[in-house]
Protein backbone atom coordinates (compact mmCIF):
# COMPACT_ATOMS: atom_id res chain seq x y z
CA UNK A 1 0.00 0.00 0.00
CA UNK A 2 1.27 3.43 -1.05
CA UNK A 3 1.17 6.59 1.01
CA UNK A 4 1.83 9.93 -0.10
CA UNK A 5 2.14 13.21 1.96
CA UNK A 6 0.12 15.84 -0.30
CA UNK A 7 2.18 19.08 -0.02
CA UNK A 8 -0.84 20.93 -0.97
CA UNK A 9 -3.56 20.28 1.59
CA UNK A 10 -0.95 17.93 4.04
CA UNK A 11 -3.13 15.17 4.42
CA UNK A 12 -1.19 11.63 4.40
CA UNK A 13 -3.36 9.99 1.22
CA UNK A 14 -3.83 6.47 0.68
CA UNK A 15 -3.24 5.15 -2.95
CA UNK A 16 -6.80 4.94 -3.34
CA UNK A 17 -7.31 8.25 -2.82
CA UNK A 18 -4.89 9.33 -5.83
CA UNK A 19 -4.75 9.03 -9.14
CA UNK A 20 -1.53 8.46 -11.12
CA UNK A 21 -0.54 10.48 -13.70
CA UNK A 22 2.74 9.32 -15.00
CA UNK A 23 6.24 10.06 -15.36
CA UNK A 24 6.82 13.60 -14.02
CA UNK A 25 9.58 16.74 -15.31
CA UNK A 26 8.97 15.96 -19.07
CA UNK A 27 10.09 18.06 -21.51
CA UNK A 28 7.49 19.08 -23.50
CA UNK A 29 8.13 19.37 -27.09
CA UNK A 30 4.99 21.00 -29.40
CA UNK A 31 4.20 22.78 -32.67
CA UNK A 32 7.86 22.87 -34.77
CA UNK A 33 9.45 20.40 -32.35
CA UNK A 34 11.22 17.64 -34.19
CA UNK A 35 9.53 14.37 -34.98
CA UNK A 36 12.09 12.39 -32.98
CA UNK A 37 11.68 15.15 -29.92
CA UNK A 38 7.83 14.89 -30.17
CA UNK A 39 7.89 11.05 -30.10
CA UNK A 40 10.01 10.94 -27.04
CA UNK A 41 7.68 13.53 -25.54
CA UNK A 42 4.01 12.00 -26.05
CA UNK A 43 4.77 8.52 -26.58
CA UNK A 44 8.45 6.95 -24.72
CA UNK A 45 9.07 6.85 -20.77
CA UNK A 46 12.00 5.68 -18.74
CA UNK A 47 10.12 2.94 -16.30
CA UNK A 48 13.17 2.74 -14.69
CA UNK A 49 13.48 0.11 -11.77
CA UNK A 50 14.22 1.99 -8.96
CA UNK A 51 14.20 6.11 -8.23
CA UNK A 52 11.23 7.35 -10.15
CA UNK A 53 9.82 10.55 -10.03
CA UNK A 54 5.84 10.55 -10.71
CA UNK A 55 2.87 13.06 -11.43
CA UNK A 56 0.24 12.09 -8.37
CA UNK A 57 -2.75 14.14 -8.07
CA UNK A 58 -4.98 14.18 -4.43
CA UNK A 59 -8.41 13.39 -6.59
CA UNK A 60 -10.89 12.34 -3.85
CA UNK A 61 -9.04 15.09 -1.09
CA UNK A 62 -8.07 18.46 -2.47
CA UNK A 63 -7.85 17.74 -5.98
CA UNK A 64 -4.48 19.23 -6.41
CA UNK A 65 -1.54 17.62 -8.57
CA UNK A 66 1.80 17.24 -7.16
CA UNK A 67 5.04 15.19 -7.90
CA UNK A 68 6.74 12.30 -5.49
CA UNK A 69 9.53 10.84 -5.54
CA UNK A 70 9.57 6.86 -5.00
CA UNK A 71 11.42 3.54 -5.73
CA UNK A 72 9.07 1.41 -8.22
CA UNK A 73 10.77 -1.58 -6.98
CA UNK A 74 10.37 -1.78 -3.02
CA UNK A 75 7.94 1.11 -2.75
CA UNK A 76 10.17 3.38 -0.75
CA UNK A 77 8.39 7.41 -0.57
CA UNK A 78 11.71 9.75 -0.79
CA UNK A 79 9.16 13.11 -0.58
CA UNK A 80 6.46 14.54 -2.16
CA UNK A 81 6.75 18.07 -3.57
CA UNK A 82 4.65 20.69 -5.45
CA UNK A 83 3.83 20.03 -8.99
CA UNK A 84 5.27 23.74 -10.14
CA UNK A 85 8.83 22.60 -10.12
CA UNK A 86 10.55 21.45 -13.69
CA UNK A 87 13.51 19.46 -11.61
CA UNK A 88 13.45 17.28 -8.43
CA UNK A 89 14.29 20.24 -5.66
CA UNK A 90 17.61 19.73 -4.02
CA UNK A 91 15.87 18.17 -0.46
CA UNK A 92 14.18 15.39 -2.60
CA UNK A 93 17.57 14.60 -4.24
CA UNK A 94 19.50 14.69 -0.92
CA UNK A 95 16.89 12.19 0.38
CA UNK A 96 17.37 9.82 -2.41
CA UNK A 97 21.24 9.56 -2.12
CA UNK A 98 21.07 9.23 1.82
CA UNK A 99 19.29 5.89 0.34
CA UNK A 100 20.77 5.30 -2.47
CA UNK A 101 24.15 6.07 -2.77
CA UNK A 102 24.68 5.43 -6.02
CA UNK A 103 21.78 7.23 -7.85
CA UNK A 104 23.06 10.16 -10.21
CA UNK A 105 19.85 12.37 -10.88
CA UNK A 106 18.59 12.18 -14.43
CA UNK A 107 20.03 14.58 -16.89
CA UNK B 1 -38.06 27.60 -7.45
CA UNK B 2 -39.58 24.35 -6.84
CA UNK B 3 -39.39 23.14 -3.40
CA UNK B 4 -35.83 21.44 -2.38
CA UNK B 5 -35.94 17.84 -1.19
CA UNK B 6 -33.91 15.89 0.48
CA UNK B 7 -31.84 13.43 -1.66
CA UNK B 8 -33.14 10.61 0.03
CA UNK B 9 -35.99 11.22 1.69
CA UNK B 10 -34.22 11.25 4.78
CA UNK B 11 -33.60 7.69 5.36
CA UNK B 12 -32.33 6.30 8.65
CA UNK B 13 -30.95 3.03 9.72
CA UNK B 14 -30.68 1.94 13.53
CA UNK B 15 -27.37 -0.12 14.30
CA UNK B 16 -24.32 -0.13 15.48
CA UNK B 17 -25.05 3.54 15.22
CA UNK B 18 -27.92 5.96 14.23
CA UNK B 19 -27.86 6.47 10.01
CA UNK B 20 -29.58 9.42 8.67
CA UNK B 21 -30.01 11.63 6.19
CA UNK B 22 -30.28 15.55 7.91
CA UNK B 23 -32.63 17.76 6.17
CA UNK B 24 -31.31 20.05 3.04
CA UNK B 25 -28.46 22.13 4.10
CA UNK B 26 -27.50 25.68 2.50
CA UNK B 27 -23.83 24.95 0.70
CA UNK B 28 -22.26 27.70 -0.76
CA UNK B 29 -18.50 26.79 -2.64
CA UNK B 30 -16.34 29.73 -2.39
CA UNK B 31 -12.96 29.92 -4.53
CA UNK B 32 -10.45 32.40 -4.31
CA UNK B 33 -6.93 33.34 -2.43
CA UNK B 34 -7.91 31.96 0.69
CA UNK B 35 -5.58 34.50 2.07
CA UNK B 36 -7.03 37.52 0.88
CA UNK B 37 -9.23 39.56 3.18
CA UNK B 38 -11.86 39.92 0.88
CA UNK B 39 -12.17 36.20 0.95
CA UNK B 40 -12.02 35.65 4.22
CA UNK B 41 -14.22 38.23 5.57
CA UNK B 42 -17.08 37.05 2.70
CA UNK B 43 -17.02 33.54 4.31
CA UNK B 44 -17.09 34.52 8.09
CA UNK B 45 -19.33 37.33 7.66
CA UNK B 46 -22.06 35.52 6.22
CA UNK B 47 -21.78 32.48 9.09
CA UNK B 48 -20.25 33.94 11.79
CA UNK B 49 -17.44 31.22 12.33
CA UNK B 50 -14.14 31.91 12.16
CA UNK B 51 -11.62 31.26 9.21
CA UNK B 52 -10.63 27.54 10.06
CA UNK B 53 -6.96 26.74 8.75
CA UNK B 54 -5.61 24.18 6.41
CA UNK B 55 -7.83 20.87 6.56
CA UNK B 56 -9.93 22.59 9.55
CA UNK B 57 -13.88 23.49 9.96
CA UNK B 58 -14.89 25.89 11.90
CA UNK B 59 -18.41 26.55 13.61
CA UNK B 60 -21.67 24.42 14.32
CA UNK B 61 -24.86 23.08 13.41
CA UNK B 62 -25.46 24.18 9.60
CA UNK B 63 -23.70 27.67 10.13
CA UNK B 64 -20.01 26.58 9.50
CA UNK B 65 -17.06 27.12 7.26
CA UNK B 66 -15.11 23.92 6.37
CA UNK B 67 -11.53 24.08 4.41
CA UNK B 68 -11.45 21.86 1.19
CA UNK B 69 -8.83 22.80 -0.84
CA UNK B 70 -5.80 25.25 -0.60
CA UNK B 71 -8.41 27.75 -2.91
CA UNK B 72 -12.09 26.29 -1.98
CA UNK B 73 -13.89 26.66 0.95
CA UNK B 74 -17.34 25.26 1.75
CA UNK B 75 -19.67 27.99 3.93
CA UNK B 76 -22.58 26.04 5.45
CA UNK B 77 -25.69 27.97 5.78
CA UNK B 78 -29.51 27.10 6.73
CA UNK B 79 -30.56 26.29 3.78
CA UNK B 80 -33.30 29.49 3.43
CA UNK B 81 -30.65 31.69 3.68
CA UNK B 82 -28.69 31.06 0.78
CA UNK B 83 -29.87 33.97 -1.65
CA UNK B 84 -29.00 36.18 0.69
CA UNK B 85 -25.85 35.17 1.66
CA UNK B 86 -24.72 35.02 -1.36
CA UNK B 87 -25.44 39.09 -2.40
CA UNK B 88 -24.11 40.07 0.78
CA UNK B 89 -20.38 37.88 -0.19
CA UNK B 90 -20.80 39.17 -3.84
CA UNK B 91 -20.57 42.98 -2.11
CA UNK B 92 -17.69 41.89 -0.05
CA UNK B 93 -16.31 40.08 -3.05
CA UNK B 94 -16.35 43.05 -5.09
CA UNK B 95 -13.38 43.33 -7.74
CA UNK B 96 -11.52 40.42 -6.03
CA UNK B 97 -10.69 37.37 -8.39
CA UNK B 98 -12.63 35.12 -6.53
CA UNK B 99 -16.20 32.85 -7.26
CA UNK B 100 -18.81 32.20 -4.39
CA UNK B 101 -21.60 29.89 -5.81
CA UNK B 102 -24.84 28.21 -4.34
CA UNK B 103 -24.04 24.19 -4.76
CA UNK B 104 -26.94 23.55 -1.90
CA UNK B 105 -28.69 21.10 -4.49
CA UNK B 106 -25.28 19.20 -5.22
CA UNK B 107 -24.79 17.31 -2.58
CA UNK B 108 -26.44 15.52 0.55
CA UNK B 109 -25.78 15.44 3.65
CA UNK B 110 -26.06 12.41 5.98
CA UNK B 111 -25.44 11.82 9.96
CA UNK B 112 -23.77 9.41 11.69
CA UNK B 113 -24.22 9.30 15.72
CA UNK B 114 -23.51 6.59 18.23
CA UNK B 115 -20.16 5.40 20.30
CA UNK B 116 -19.37 3.13 16.98
CA UNK B 117 -19.59 5.93 14.64
CA UNK B 118 -15.87 5.93 14.10
CA UNK B 119 -15.74 2.40 13.25
CA UNK B 120 -18.52 2.68 10.68
CA UNK B 121 -17.10 5.52 8.80
CA UNK B 122 -13.06 3.56 9.18
CA UNK B 123 -14.46 0.61 7.49
CA UNK B 124 -15.33 2.70 4.45
CA UNK B 125 -12.77 5.18 4.43
CA UNK B 126 -8.82 5.19 4.15
CA UNK B 127 -8.72 7.70 7.16
CA UNK B 128 -6.95 7.16 10.19
CA UNK B 129 -9.93 7.81 12.66
CA UNK B 130 -8.16 6.76 16.04
CA UNK B 131 -9.47 9.68 18.07
CA UNK B 132 -5.86 11.00 18.88
CA UNK B 133 -5.38 11.49 15.70
CA UNK B 134 -9.03 12.80 14.27
CA UNK B 135 -11.34 15.01 16.59
CA UNK B 136 -13.43 17.88 15.99
CA UNK B 137 -12.81 20.66 13.90
CA UNK B 138 -10.66 18.19 11.16
CA UNK B 139 -12.41 18.27 7.61
CA UNK B 140 -11.49 15.01 6.26
CA UNK B 141 -11.84 15.00 2.09
CA UNK B 142 -11.75 11.63 1.39
CA UNK B 143 -13.57 8.21 -0.84
CA UNK B 144 -15.99 6.18 0.75
CA UNK B 145 -15.76 2.65 -1.22
CA UNK B 146 -16.46 3.65 -4.80
CA UNK B 147 -17.42 7.55 -4.15
CA UNK B 148 -16.14 10.81 -3.21
CA UNK B 149 -17.17 12.17 0.42
CA UNK B 150 -16.10 14.71 3.29
CA UNK B 151 -17.10 14.42 6.59
CA UNK B 152 -16.05 15.86 10.00
CA UNK B 153 -16.94 15.37 13.75
CA UNK B 154 -20.53 17.14 14.90
CA UNK B 155 -20.90 16.14 18.31
CA UNK B 156 -19.22 13.45 20.73
CA UNK B 157 -19.82 10.26 18.83
CA UNK B 158 -21.16 11.93 15.52
CA UNK B 159 -19.84 13.07 12.33
CA UNK B 160 -21.55 14.36 9.20
CA UNK B 161 -20.99 13.19 5.60
CA UNK B 162 -21.54 14.94 2.44
CA UNK B 163 -21.94 13.34 -1.07
CA UNK B 164 -22.85 14.03 -4.05
CA UNK B 165 -26.76 13.50 -4.10
CA UNK B 166 -26.62 11.46 -7.03
CA UNK B 167 -24.85 8.86 -5.31
CA UNK B 168 -27.11 9.74 -1.70
CA UNK B 169 -28.32 6.03 -1.96
CA UNK B 170 -25.21 4.79 -2.50
CA UNK B 171 -23.78 6.07 0.55
CA UNK B 172 -26.79 5.27 2.71
CA UNK B 173 -26.76 1.53 2.06
CA UNK B 174 -22.93 1.67 2.40
CA UNK B 175 -23.47 3.20 5.59
CA UNK B 176 -26.04 0.79 6.54
CA UNK B 177 -23.89 -2.02 5.50
CA UNK B 178 -21.11 -0.82 7.95
CA UNK B 179 -23.49 0.09 10.75
CA UNK B 180 -25.20 -3.77 10.58
CA UNK B 181 -25.76 -4.81 14.82
CA UNK B 182 -23.91 -8.03 13.12
CA UNK B 183 -20.36 -5.97 11.87
CA UNK B 184 -19.13 -5.18 15.16
CA UNK B 185 -15.38 -4.69 15.19
CA UNK B 186 -14.98 -2.84 18.33
CA UNK B 187 -11.62 -1.42 17.51
CA UNK B 188 -12.29 2.06 18.63
CA UNK B 189 -14.82 0.81 21.69
CA UNK B 190 -12.50 -2.04 23.81
CA UNK B 191 -15.00 -2.27 26.24
CA UNK B 192 -17.69 -3.29 23.59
Amino acid sequence: MLILDCPCCGRAADETELEGGGEAHLTRFGPGASDDDFERYLFLRGNPKGVHFERWRHAYGCGKWFLAARCTTTLEVFGTYAAQTTAPPPEIVAAIKARRPNWEAPV
Amino acid sequence: MPEARMAWNGAAFDGLAQVRELPVQGMISLRGDLASAPVQNAATEVTGAAMPGPRGVEGAGDSAIAWMSPDELLILLPHGTVQDALARMDAVLAGEHALALDMSDARAVFEVEGPAAREVLAKLCPVDLDPAVFGPGEMRRTRAAQIAVAFWQSGPHAFRLICFRSVAGYLFDLLKGAAHPAARVGVFDPSA
